[in-house]
């Protein structure tokens, strides 16, 4: 009685994790099996976390989308970009077939074959001869073939705290301009306020990303344009990096606790404990949504250039690619849905209006300066349909606004674009721990490294 | 070694089958089959198909989440792939690639300063713990509770508490109280002399609770008289320690000691989420280095051959270093 008890048990145990295994093998069911001449895509829909606002929006985008293409169902998904579990998202067939990468990651995945090549149906878009130059190279791969359509375009700006800027006795309406003007405010900050008056990010390629974009504020580049010469040692970076040494040791404006990331970066500089520091222009989107910041301490400000010819800010945004698995028919799909639901709202009334007002009601920052995907006028013109809805204080970043249009974009370096981050990272970290760091021999050590990274290609 | 044997003759409450004599059998084919049928009746009511049944669960789960993926770790090594096209061969190439990567040097270095300063400091803590706390007399389990606490926390809440004490600034707590006494402040995290042992003082508090409950159930093993005998010998504490409760341990301690060399050999958490191999790659483990070829931080990521080529020589390299510290300890540790 008991055996045969145990046996039952045994033997219904066995049936279910074979028939479990048998579930997950046909799991992997093809998306494009969904009829005669039709074709259905899952789409990056929301964020983790995000409001059901959000998600309604982005339903109801799906199904208008469904309406003006009737061959075509939009499936959204809740999905974010992590460079850690695309991999397997990807192995296992459970990746979107349109989402969007970091302008950073986009060319390592052209190189890897991991995305759609997607050059005819970007090329056949109507205002694709009128994109910024500067913001479709992010989207190239080395071949010079488009993979994806860029949006949410930045320029790299100084964001600074206004009430600190108060307490230290500066103007809040006077950001600082040149970089020496950075290192006395910071100064002043740091011996004013006790708080350290410049953060500078360190880790997961962040360091380098910043310290790029101080580079290129100076003038300087990190390779050759073709990307095939690696330029580290250039005269610009070391000023960067010696500047960031001065402020560290000898006016101690950078905290001897100096070591953060995107996201630690935020929440110390959204905590009041950061005077200033460097990252995308629309940061203050997460600096509200992640990490409460108060709007009225806010401030943004262009980033300094000096008087090199070649100085210019750093731009960085998504590139909506497609999928390395998308049939032909769902690759075309996906662009047009790109195309409808990410970049139509800057040449199209409607469609901007309904954007801005699906943010406002999910109480979204709506207005954050990004920077122009086409020219100045469609911007201005996009700026104008959304004024109604704008709820972020513009006064507060004039400093931005004002000059964002002179401003000269730079795209990232082309090749090996993380692994150039990557091995600028333990620069900024030595010169920023050590007192005595050598920054030309470093730069020399970390030249020939990235050297090797674009001889590999 | 303890050996463990069967006791001779029959075993009470054990169902074994018994199975026909097969020699008669041999000598007719029909009385062959005969004998087979009667094997395999046999082996059907003596609970054969029960012992399949629950292997098949467990065979099915560890040759799908374990075996399996062992196997796929050392075909990848030897190819490259980008896990949509088909992978090609590429033979030893991810091998020469990880070997010759001059980062490679430094992990290995950092992974060894690891493992000899947590042998130092974290091998000898949970055993001398687990000693003072066998001799209480009282409240020895309040003392066990409060030791196996940092066990309980989650790992990533831990790095969390441990940032706020290793702040850099004079404001840290570990830095408040040094300053108490006119020491530091200790750039404890961000220096790449003091990263190392920063990360093993946190990897040690946050481990030693399990190892000293293994020793505390040791320590019970240890017989009363033997401490009664040592001290009408006039043995003091040190001596008890030495003679009596140490040799009963040893059998233990080896294999905590192998276990803690494998543990630490892989160190990835601390590194990953306290400094992110920082700063400048002065925490930088083999783990990390395995994990960012193929997930990006320092050399771009995608590098699943170089990853998974890395992973394998870890692997190999960690079982001659097992097979090599049983060989040498294997006299030491028979009882």
């Amino acid at each position: 009685m008991k055996t045969s008890r145990l046996r039952a048990a045994a033997l219904s145990t066995t049936a279910v994790v074979v028939a479990t295994v048998a579930l997950a093998g046909c799991g992997s069911s093809n998306d494009d099996a969904s009829g005669k001449g039709t074709v259905t895509i899952t789409v990056e829909g929301w964020r983790p976390g995000d409001q059901q606002a959000t998600i309604d929006y982005v339903k109801q985008q799906a199904a208008a989308f469904h309406k003006l293409h009737p061959d075509i169902t939009v499936v959204p998904k809740e999905w974010q970009w992590n460079a850690q579990t695309f991999p397997a998202q990807l192995a296992g067939g459970t990746l979107p077939i349109s989402f969007r990468v970091p302008f950073t990651d986009t060319k390592g995945l052209v190189e890897r074959h991991q995305v759609a090549d997607v050059d005819k149906e970007i090329r056949a878009l109507p205002y694709f001869d009128e994109l910024n130059p500067n913001v479709l190279a992010a989207a190239e791969g080395t071949d010079g073939k488009v993979y994806g359509l860029p949006s949410d375009v930045y320029a790299n700006a100084l964001h600074y705290n206004r009430q600190l800027f108060a307490e230290a006795g500066l103007d809040p309406d006077q950001p600082p301009t040149t970089w020496d003007e950075v290192r006395a405010d910071a100064k002043a900050i740091h011996d004013k306020t006790g708080q350290a008056g410049f953060g500078e990010m360190t880790k997961s390629n962040t360091g380098g990303w910043i310290l790029t974009t101080l580079t290129y504020a100076m003038g300087g580049r990190v390779e050759s344009e073709d990307g095939k010469t690696a330029t580290l040692d250039n005269p610009g970076t070391e000023q960067a990096l010696q500047l960031l040494h001065d402020m560290r040791w000898q006016d101690q404006s950078i905290s001897a606790n100096n070591s953060y990331d995107w996201a630690g970066v935020n929440q110390a500089f959204a905590a009041g404990k950061l005077g200033m520091f460097v990252s995308g222009s629309d940061v203050y989107n997460a600096l509200v949504t992640t990490d409460k910041i108060d709007p009225k301490e806010y401030g943004l400000a262009a980033i300094p250039l000096t008087d090199s010819a070649d100085a210019g800010a750093l731009g960085g945004g998504s590139v909506n690619v497609v999928s390395a698995k998308a049939t032909p028919a769902q690759a075309k799909a996906a662009v047009e849905w790109a195309d409808f639901f990410r970049v139509k709202k800057y040449t199209d009334q409607d469609a901007a209006v309904a954007d801005a007002k699906a943010q406002t009601a999910s109480k979204q920052p709506v207005g954050t300066p990004t920077f122009p995907i086409f020219d100045q006028a469609s911007y201005t013109n996009y700026q104008t349909w959304i004024k109604d809805y704008v709820n972020v204080p513009l006064d507060q970043m004039k400093g931005y606004t004002d000059s964002m249009f002179s401003l000269k974009l730079i795209s990232e370096p082309p090749v090996q674009t993380q692994g150039v981050y990557g091995v600028l990272d333990p620069v900024v970290q030595k010169v920023l721990s050590d007192k005595d760091a050598d920054i030309p021999s470093l730069l020399q050590e970390a030249n020939q490294k990235a050297q090797q990274l674009l001889d590999q290609g | 070694m303890v050996q463990f044997e069967a006791p001779a003759g029959p075993q009470p409450g054990r169902r074994r089958p018994t199975f026909p004599a097969t020699t008669d059998a041999e000598r007719s084919d029909d009385r062959s089959v005969m004998a087979r049928q009667g094997r395999w009746a046999t082996w059907w009511r003596g609970g054969g198909p029960v012992t399949v049944a629950f292997l098949v669960p467990m065979l099915l789960a560890f040759g799908l989440f374990s075996w399996w993926p062992i196997v796929r770790t050392a075909v990848m090594a030897f190819q490259q792939t980008n896990l949509v096209e088909p992978a090609h061969w590429v033979g030893f190439a991810n091998f020469r690639h990880v070997l010759t990567d001059p980062l490679l040097p430094t992990a290995l270095r950092n992974t060894a300063i690891f493992a000899g300063l947590a042998f130092l400091f974290g091998y000898p803590i949970p055993l001398l713990l687990a000693i003072a706390m066998s001799d209480l007399r009282r409240m020895r389990g309040l003392f066990a509770v409060l030791a196996y606490l940092p066990v309980v926390v989650p790992p990533a809440v831990a790095v969390l508490l441990w940032q706020f004490f290793y702040d850099a600034s004079g404001g840290g707590v570990f830095n408040t109280v040094l300053g108490w006494f006119g020491l530091g402040p200790v750039p404890w995290l961000v220096s790449s002399h003091w990263v190392l042992p920063s990360l093993v003082l946190e990897a040690t508090w946050a481990a030693a609770g399990g190892t000293v409950i293994i020793y505390l159930a040791a320590l019970t093993t240890v017989p009363k008289e033997l401490y009664d005998a040592a001290q009408v010998d006039g043995a003091g504490i040190w001596r008890k320690l030495v003679h009596v409760t140490l040799p009963h341990l040893r059998t233990i301690m080896l294999v905590t000691l192998i276990l803690q060399i494998i543990g630490t050999a892989q160190v990835f958490l601390e590194p990953y989420l306290f400094t992110d191999g920082g700063p400048d790659n002065a925490s930088l483990t083999v783990l990390l280095l395995i994990y960012n070829y193929a997930f990006g931080s320092t050399t771009g990521g995608g590098d699943y051959g170089d990853a998974t080529a890395l992973s394998l020589l870890l692997a190999v390299g960690l079982a001659v270093l097992s097979w090599v510290y049983f060989r040498l300890t294997r006299s030491w540790s028979d009882s």
